[in-house]
């Protein structure tokens, strides 16, 4: 029943970029966990597991021909709903957020779900109703729904940051499919509007939280300390950096979450500027080649699905590096495939996935 | 898709077009903040790594100060030295620890097991070794600071009670956080090794004591040495408390309990205002901040009287003869009897088989409501309980709000037992007996009180019936003294009986004090004050049934400690227009009338002595501060 092609149009130089980052996050993650001369393996192990656990969901991924993604779209998007509802409810309470939720078997985030099962019924609405030149406003009343919900759940959790990415993923995958410019001018107008209210809907705390966030000097103690520390450990690294095991800033532990959010302190304080360079451009390539991806899908649902999961690891990539480099406000966002976390690499290799299944049924109609 | 025409699909090629270029250039901004941080920064960011570590210290909150109503400060603040190790910037561990060990007399074990004992993997997070140098422990580490790497002096505020065991009770003490109370929610924001109020006001009023830590980041040198502080968020002072303790007050009821076991109260029967607050023996509260040796807390803990226990407000004791108002105005507003009805008392009363006597042996002959309390007539009420009935008599303690904790805002109130029949069944299995209705009308058998209900129920009587909430601080006021609070006097309910009754009580009180067979005489206030009226009640609480075997007078000191009765005395003056209400309780006092009415009598005389003038203590402290 396998196609030929499918095997030939698979996309091998993906797979590899996927490879060679995840190979490199290893490695930065056994630095991280080195410290006095000895390597924390258990998180090691686990970190290696879930890469497993990842790779496998992201065979099943490709192996189901992406028109079933099409076919099951909106059902998966509510039970999607359904569990940012339950880990509201049922959820794990973790430093003052409910964002992990008990599944039995795994602790899981329903947020990091959220996103692929957002794109996913997003690429399905804007593939039935194709516009030229652009959409009106009322014609986005539904996806603007669709996404709506699910930011304003995550934003209950609390948790901003990602309510904010997937806010970014959904208005790329708009933007894409194109508005009309007249309609785009008046809805950036409109959420601009927006800000102020929402600030004087948000409470005490939550205000001071987007202060903190828009200006770590507020907090010293806390985010602005970690942005001091994370300067202080990219910048040492140099144009070589200090070496493998090197590291004293990640070591020494000023940094906190240094084998989490803030992994890329490690690998550009003890590659360089020279390392740090090659992961962002194994990480440009790998974003380009899934462009190319998206571009040569067969189908205006293949197109947007491959875009709106680039869109994913691009709003990740460049959250993470910039908030590490002291570019944007510290939130808990991973560095895709080298952050130890379970959530985040099953969903990323989910992601790699679904790229995979577009790229190998490109050609599948001419049959 | 096919079909597509070709305007569309360059539409979408130039659309890819955009994305890619903009993902490019996105990373290119990153690249570029790369080549400003590693290039051209780098070289000042590998000596900021190498040479000069940047840390958080805490900066603790100054606690509030804790006045009395006149403005006098009872709780303050010390600079405490505290000494700690940094153990990523010990050279030689060995000898640091061996000279610190010389220096704090310390054993160099018990040092090494603090530093073993720190959260592995944060060797930047200092360790505390000492928490409270003396001055010449301080001046031996300033002095060989440059042999010490790591080694570091910080200043902390300290609590301090200003007199030691003053109020210890009342005002409660701080202890160190434990690792249960961290992980509850409610004490969020707290670290280990925070102090925190753990008994008393200190406890109760924490959120408003506390105030809020601040912190700094620091740069410091490869030995620790401090360089500069690059930020800094100044800590936030907590709130002082204005108390409605008056310390004159506090003390002579303190000096009173000196070497007894009990607690007396002052209340104002017209605010609910704690004017002295003593339970005996004490605590010194600057213990539990420096710290107890074991021995010392053994002892502590040992001790039978339980000096840690509040006994105003823990302490449940049987209320003997304290509790005859209460059944008198049940009997009186039940309508079985009126102030007319009378019984006789020949020294014993017979029920059953069981026979029930009289403190007075001779017996008080044919007697009415007014001088069986101002005798505290046993038989008359022995008849008037049997009359009662438990559930009656129930009812009005409830009424009275015996059996209900009077919620002061201390930590630890207990709330005193009531019995009724269906209780005992339910407690014992074991039915009601008649002779338990005659027991409990002289306040003995199940019924407990606290020593703070009996200040609330006879203030109740004094001021006419109102149910105050006693109150302990007078208000909450910022560090440069503006008020953030007043606590309001607060009414938590009303004796609903009628004026009639309360006033024939209130005579009756007055009666037992000043008339010539009164059980209270020995509270009667002497020279110039002599002419304020006290009214009061006494009450002798048998601890156990020693009426049979017991002869009634000359044994009191045969009989052994633990078995001789609580004494009790309830009072306030001036009978006429009460500004005070006065308890004190003796445990195995003896009689309430010679041990525990001369204790209120001395609280009273001191109250009345420095009394300033009527409008000036409706004013408050305000005026004198």
């Amino acid at each position: 029943m396998i196609d030929r092609r499918l095997i030939q149009n698979f996309d091998w130089l993906l797979l590899l970029l996927t490879c060679a980052i995840m190979t490199v996050g290893l490695a930065t993650l056994y630095s991280a966990l080195f410290s006095g001369g000895e390597v924390h393996s258990a998180v090691l192990k686990r970190q290696l597991y879930w890469l497993g656990t990842g790779l496998l969901v992201m065979i099943l991924i490709f192996s189901i021909d992406y028109q079933w993604f099409e076919r099951f779209a909106y059902p998966a998007y509510v039970v999607g709903i359904l569990l940012l509802v339950a880990v509201l409810i049922f959820g794990k309470t973790v430093s003052g957020s409910k964002r992990w939720i008990d599944l039995g078997l795994v602790v899981a985030q329903p947020s990091e779900l959220m996103k692929p099962l957002l794109v996913i019924a997003l690429a399905r609405f804007f593939a039935r109703q194709e516009k030229r030149g652009g959409y009106r406003i009322r014609e986005l009343w539904l996806p603007a729904l669709m996404i709506l919900l699910p930011v304003a759940l995550v934003v209950m959790e609390p948790d901003l940051g990602t309510a904010a990415l997937l806010l970014a993923i959904a208005v790329s995958v708009i933007l894409f499919v194109g508005v009309k410019p007249s309609s785009l001018m008046l809805l950036g107008g409109f959420a601009l509007g927006c800000l102020p209210l929402l600030w004087f809907l948000m409470k005490g705390y939550q205000r001071q939280r987007i202060l903190t966030l828009l200006d770590p000097g507020r907090d010293p103690l806390g985010a602005g300390y970690h942005i001091i520390q994370s300067k202080i450990a990219v910048g040492s690294g140099k144009f070589w950096g200090k070496g493998f095991l090197q590291g004293t800033q990640g070591q020494l532990r000023f940094i906190p979450e240094h084998h989490t959010d803030f992994i890329f302190t490690v690998l550009a304080e003890e590659w360089g500027f020279v390392g740090s360079m090659l992961l962002l451009a194994l990480f440009l390539c790998f974003l380009l080649r899934c462009l190319n991806v998206a571009r040569r899908s067969r189908d205006q649902f293949g197109t947007l699905l491959a875009f709106g999961t680039t869109a994913i690891v691009f709003w990740h990539v460049v959250v993470n590096v910039a908030m590490v480099l002291g570019m944007l406000p510290v939130v808990g966002i991973p560095l895709p495939l080298v952050s130890y976390g379970g959530s985040s690499a099953v969903a990323t290799l989910t992601c790699v996935g679904v790229l995979l299944n577009v790229s190998m049924r490109k050609f599948v109609f001419q049959k | 898709m096919i079909g597509q025409n070709s305007s569309s699909i360059n539409g979408e090629r130039l659309r890819f077009q955009v994305v890619v270029y903009l993902v490019v250039s996105v990373f290119v901004v990153l690249l570029l903040r790369l080549w400003f941080l590693q290039i051209i920064k780098g070289e000042s960011y590998r000596h900021l790594s190498e040479n000069n570590r940047i840390r958080l210290e805490d900066v603790p909150p100054t606690r509030g100060i804790i006045y009395d109503r006149n403005g006098r400060i009872l709780v303050d603040n010390r600079p405490a030295f505290k000494l700690a190790l940094v153990p990523a910037d010990v050279r030689d561990m060995e000898h640091t620890l061996g000279k610190l060990g010389r220096i704090l007399q310390v054993e160099k074990p018990e040092l090494e097991e603090k530093v073993q004992s720190a959260p592995r993997g944060a060797p930047f997070r200092p360790i505390l070794l000492s928490r409270d140098m003396n001055r010449d422990q301080v001046a031996a580490v300033e002095t060989h600071r440059f042999n010490l790497p790591g080694v570091m002096v910080q200043i902390e505020p300290r609590r301090s009670y200003e007199m030691p065991s003053f109020a210890a009770h009342l005002i409660g003490y701080l202890g160190e956080i434990e690792e249960a109370q961290l992980k509850d929610k409610r004490h969020q924001g707290y670290k280990l090794g925070d102090y925190l109020g753990k008994y008393g006001v200190e406890m109760e009023w924490e959120e408003e004591l506390k105030g809020v830590r601040g912190g700094r980041q620091v740069e410091a040198d490869a030995v620790g040495r401090q360089l500069s502080v690059l930020r800094e968020v100044a800590p936030e002072p907590g709130h002082n408390l204005v108390l409605t303790l008056d310390t004159q007050l506090q003390l002579r009821a303190e000096n009173a309990l000196k070497g007894k076991s009990g607690a007396i109260i002052a209340m104002d029967p017209t605010t609910g205002d704690i004017l002295a607050m003593a339970s005996s023996p004490a605590f010194d509260q600057n213990q539990f901040v420096r710290g107890f040796t074991a021995g010392e807390w053994q002892a502590i803990v040992d001790n039978p009287l339980h000096p840690l226990e509040n006994k105003a407000i823990q302490g449940q004791y049987p209320l003997g003869s304290t509790f005859k108002p209460v059944v008198a105005a049940a009997g009186l507003a039940s309508g079985l009897i009126n102030p007319e009805t009378t019984f006789t008392c020949n020294g014993e009363y017979q029920l059953g088989n069981q026979v029930y006597r009289c403190w007075k042996k001779r017996g008080h002959g044919k007697i009415a409501l007014h001088q069986a309390l101002v005798q505290s007539c046993d038989i008359y009420f022995y008849q008037l309980g049997q009359k009662l009935g438990i559930d009656i008599m129930s009812e009005y303690a409830h009424r009275f709000r015996l059996g209900s904790r009077t919620l002061i805002r201390l930590n630890n109130e207990a709330g005193g037992l009531v019995p009724t029949a269906q209780w005992k069944l339910r407690r014992f299995g074991v039915p009601w007996q008649k002779g338990e209705d005659l027991v409990t009308a002289i306040g003995q058998g199940f019924l407990l009180a606290t020593p703070m209900q009996m200040a609330v129920l006879y203030a109740a009587i004094a001021n006419g019936g109102k149910f105050l909430k006693p109150r302990v601080v007078l208000r909450v006021e910022d560090p440069d003294g503006g008020v953030i609070k007043n606590v309001n006097p607060e009414i938590l309910g009303n004796l609903n009986l009628n004026p009639g009754t309360i006033s024939f009580l209130q005579d009756a009180l007055e009666g037992a004090v000043n008339e010539l067979h009164g059980t209270g005489r020995a509270a009667q206030m002497r020279g110039r004050l002599r002419t304020i009226k006290v009214a009061g009640k006494t009450g002798t609480a048998q601890v156990v049934r020693t009426a049979e075997d017991v002869e009634e007078e000359g044994d009191e000191n045969e009989t052994p400690y633990e078995y001789r009765d609580h004494a009790w005395f309830v009072a306030y003056a001036p009978a006429d227009e009460p500004e005070i209400v006065v308890v004190a309780l003796v445990e195995h006092g003896g009689h309430g009338g010679s041990a525990a009415a001369p204790l209120v009598r001395e609280v009273m005389e001191e109250y009345f002595r420095n009394r300033p003038p009527v409008q000036e203590a409706k004013l408050g402290p305000a005026a004198s501060r």
